[in-house]
């Protein structure tokens, strides 16, 4: 190998080197926003823990929830982190193909969830369920849909990334993003593995 | 030099050990989640055994999301990430056991319910 070209190979690997360091850079900052959410989430688990007995006469969780409907919705929400998951997978692979197939899977399975989820609480609102209702509802309603406000973003940022992957090539920062999406991804599915046991199973056992 | 490039290069694409991690997440989550709920609608037991039986099971869960999807396990040192997560649980367990300690006690302060606190004040007139 000539110095010239040694030169030249030295650079490149420079360069790879401080682009993946800020890469991680990236990946934690990111991390601790998914960390401080957590915490968002802990005080609206606190409030229910606190507010779910006060049902004012209205119905209890045992009386209003629907449990082979959350269980669809939960191992709807499983699948998508799954296959958003194998997403980013193939985007390291830089499969473009794939990419946009196994994004399509996680949009359509999160979008479905979301559906089920706003025709539950229309279905609650309507036999006269709302938040309005009581402390418990009240409670209900706020962690249940800000975990509900986290997909709809989700599933905003996906669509505008698919789209961004339709036009363009997968680019390192591409791969990036959508790294940092499924991380946000996997979190809103662990987040719904404590709504799943504290709100509905725990309702359904009435304690 | 180029074997150099190569190792870097081969280290950012994933091999099959990556594919086999997200397919144990999610079967290991699957069998949880199906656990936990047949265990609380078949009534396999008295209610509280059953709410200590399903917390264990969505800690498990927790943590197998952590490692096989978030891969908390396989950051290299110094582990910035670790740490903050210890940190988010300790203010996390402080906020929900904290709470849920106060409004216990205020509710035993107030004796439960108004009906109680009116049959107390009453019983106090004649003092």
């Amino acid at each position: 190998m000539s110095q010239e070209a040694e030169a030249i190979a030295i650079e490149h690997l420079r360069h790879d080197t401080e682009r993946r360091a800020a890469s991680e850079k990236t990946l934690f900052g990111f991390w601790v926003y998914l960390m401080t959410d957590c915490v968002l989430f802990a005080s609206l688990f606190a409030t229910y823990a606190v507010l779910h007995h006060n049902t004012f006469g209205g119905p209890s969780g045992k009386q209003i929830f629907d449990m082979p409907y959350v269980l669809t919705e939960t191992l709807l929400l499983l699948t998508s982190s799954f296959t958003c998951g194998l997403g980013v997978l193939s985007a390291r692979r830089r499969d473009k193909r794939l990419v946009l197939v196994l994004f399509g899977i996680t949009l359509l399975l999160g979008a479905s969830f979301l559906g089920m989820e706003l025709s539950e609480f229309r279905n609650l609102a309507l036999a006269g369920n709302s938040w309005r209702r009581s402390g418990f509802l009240s409670s209900y309603f706020t962690l249940v849909g800000t975990h509900g406000l986290h997909i709809a973003i989700g599933l905003l940022w996906m669509a505008v990334m698919m789209v961004r992957v339709k036009r363009g090539h997968l680019s390192d920062n591409m791969v990036k993003r959508l790294t940092l999406l499924s991380l946000f991804w996997h979190f809103l599915d662990v987040i719904w593995i404590f709504i799943f046991t504290i709100v509905y199973l725990m309702g359904a056992l009435g304690v | 030099m180029n074997e150099d490039t190569d190792i870097i290069r081969s280290q950012r694409r994933p091999g099959r050990g990556a594919f086999i991690t997200y397919v144990t997440g999610y079967l290991l989550s699957l069998y949880l989640t199906l656990t936990s709920y047949l265990l609380v609608t078949r009534h396999m037991g008295t209610a509280w055994t059953m709410v200590w039986l399903i917390v264990g099971l969505a800690l498990v869960q927790f943590w197998v999301q952590l490692m096989f999807f978030l891969h908390l396990g396989q950051e290299t040192r110094p582990r910035w990430r670790l740490l903050i997560f210890s940190f988010m649980t300790l203010v996390v367990l402080i906020l929900v056991f904290g709470s849920l300690w106060i409004m216990t006690n205020l509710n035993y302060r107030m004796m439960g319910s108004p009906e109680k606190i009116k049959q107390y004040m009453q019983s106090q007139v004649g003092l």
